[in-house]
């Protein structure tokens, strides 16, 4: 018996020697309903819930982490640009801080140039002062010790005590502003 | 009467010996039953095909049970190959076919296509030798179960009218094009479809059987000492194989142009066609 003749024997006559094999018998037609859903079932509710969870799980760690890479880069070139401002204020300031310390530089060198001008001012003028009266006191001095030597001299000469005299002490005098005349010449 | 058994296993069928080449027929897809058992009035015959199929509900669900187990986000072994499955069914099935909103049929389709290729499968496993999905009841029974879900689904999505109009009155056409259309929409749609997605796979992985069949038949039947024989024999014997190792690959055509199928009518019941 060829496969054309059992097809045509469907329903046929010959039906219940050989069955059709387009029959669908209600036993098998469950026990394949039953089969399907057993397996559904089973995977359904207890392998595929599993492996779903892990393959989402693996792409949010995937994704998770190409995000926390974005981020760190984020964070890093946000850090970057904060030290190149950090930097360059830095850099301002020290420029800045250089420009102020040449400027006191200047200041501090005009002060101390000032107060050593005084100084040497105030010193010149002290030495001055004190000569002018050491000499002073040097000329009375000695205008008094030529006078008495003068005296002596003459009292030795004359041989009288001329040294109360007060005509003899105005002699004296003139006599010295004369010398002091002659010298000024 | 012996149901599957060949006529050619009886001894001394040769080409020579006057009998004729016994051709395998439907008969070959014709079981005894081991054992039979009544719920009610309706008896349950246990064949090599109720076998078959508990014996892929066993390995499928073995097989997935242990490799998705204690998934690890770093996969090995069977979790690796079980995963390239499940990633097949979801990015290369749902989510080209159905797209938004078939995220939660991937169970649905993923027992398809391992039921589907499996059952398929056991055509070409020495000592098994029977794809289960010859025997018509069993495509039936799951061209029923993509039926009754889409249907549905797409009167609760489309709403009744929805549905129904989406079906009939297809866009884009010139109404007065409705009148031949309408009735051939409707028949094509709601009847035939679900015969065609049963037929399409059970004509597949019968023909194919019965081509092996056919083939090894061929291969005892012309088995003798003589040049005819040697030859035939031969070429017999090399169409065997090569017609297994074709059927393998139709056996997995056939299980995803199911499930894509599937995938279609449920995707045509979520989102109308315009």
């Amino acid at each position: 018996m060829n496969v054309l003749t059992s097809l045509l024997a469907a329903g046929g006559e010959s039906g219940e020697e050989m069955p059709s094999v387009l029959a669908v018998p209600l036993d098998e037609f469950i026990i394949g309903l039953i089969a399907f859903l057993i397996v559904f079932g089973g995977l359904a509710k207890f392998a595929l819930p599993k492996i779903k969870e892990t393959l989402d799980e693996r792409a949010n760690l995937i994704e998770g982490g190409l995000e926390r890479a974005g981020a760190a880069e984020a964070e890093a070139a946000a850090l970057l640009d904060e030290y190149r401002a950090q930097l360059a204020g830095a850099r301002e300031e020290a420029s800045a801080i250089r420009t102020q310390a040449q400027a006191d530089r200047s200041a501090i060198i005009e002060e101390a140039r000032n107060e050593a001008r005084g100084a040497a001012a105030a010193v010149t003028a002290a030495a001055e002062a004190s000569m002018s009266a050491e000499r002073a006191q040097a000329i009375s001095s000695l205008t008094k010790q030529v006078g008495e030597l003068a005296i002596t001299l003459a009292d030795k000469i004359v041989g009288e005590a001329l040294s109360d005299d007060t005509r003899v002490q105005a002699t004296v005098n003139s006599f010295i502003a004369d010398l002091e005349g002659q010298a000024a010449r | 009467m012996t149901y599957g058994v060949l006529a050619v296993s009886k001894p001394g069928c040769h080409i020579f010996s006057g009998c004729g080449f016994p051709a395998p027929g439907a008969e070959i897809f014709q079981f005894d039953a081991i054992f039979t058992f009544s719920i009610g009035s309706l008896e349950f015959n246990v064949s090599k095909v109720t076998v078959l199929l508990f014996l892929a509900v066993v390995v499928i669900l073995g097989f997935f049970g242990y490799a998705f187990r204690k998934p690890k986000l770093v996969p090995r072994g069977a979790q690796s190959v079980g995963e390239i499955g499940y990633i097949f069914i979801r990015d290369g099935i749902v989510k080209e076919t159905i797209g938004k909103g078939g995220e939660k049929f991937i169970p649905f389709l993923f027992t398809f296509f391992f039921m589907v290729w499996l059952l398929n499968f056991w055509g070409i496993v020495p000592g098994a030798q029977l794809p289960v999905t010859s025997i018509f009841a069993i495509p039936v029974a799951f061209a029923v179960i993509v039926y009754l879900l889409w249907v549905p689904l797409g009167i609760y999505t489309q709403g009744p009218i929805g549905f129904f109009k989406n079906i009939m009155f297809p866009p884009g056409v010139p109404k007065a094009m409705y009148v031949l259309l309408t009735p051939i929409e409707l028949v094509s749609n709601l009847i035939v479809r679900p015969f065609t997605h049963a037929v399409r796979l059970f004509a597949n992985m019968f023909a194919g059987h019965l081509l092996i069949a056919t083939f090894s038949v061929a291969t005892f039947y012309l088995l003798s000492f003589t040049v005819v024989g040697l030859i035939g024999t031969a070429a017999s014997f090399t169409m065997t194989i090569l017609l297994t190792a074709f059927e393998a690959f139709i056996q997995g055509l056939q299980a995803y142009i199911f499930t894509l199928l599937a995938a279609v009518y449920i995707g045509s019941a979520l989102h109308a066609e315009h």
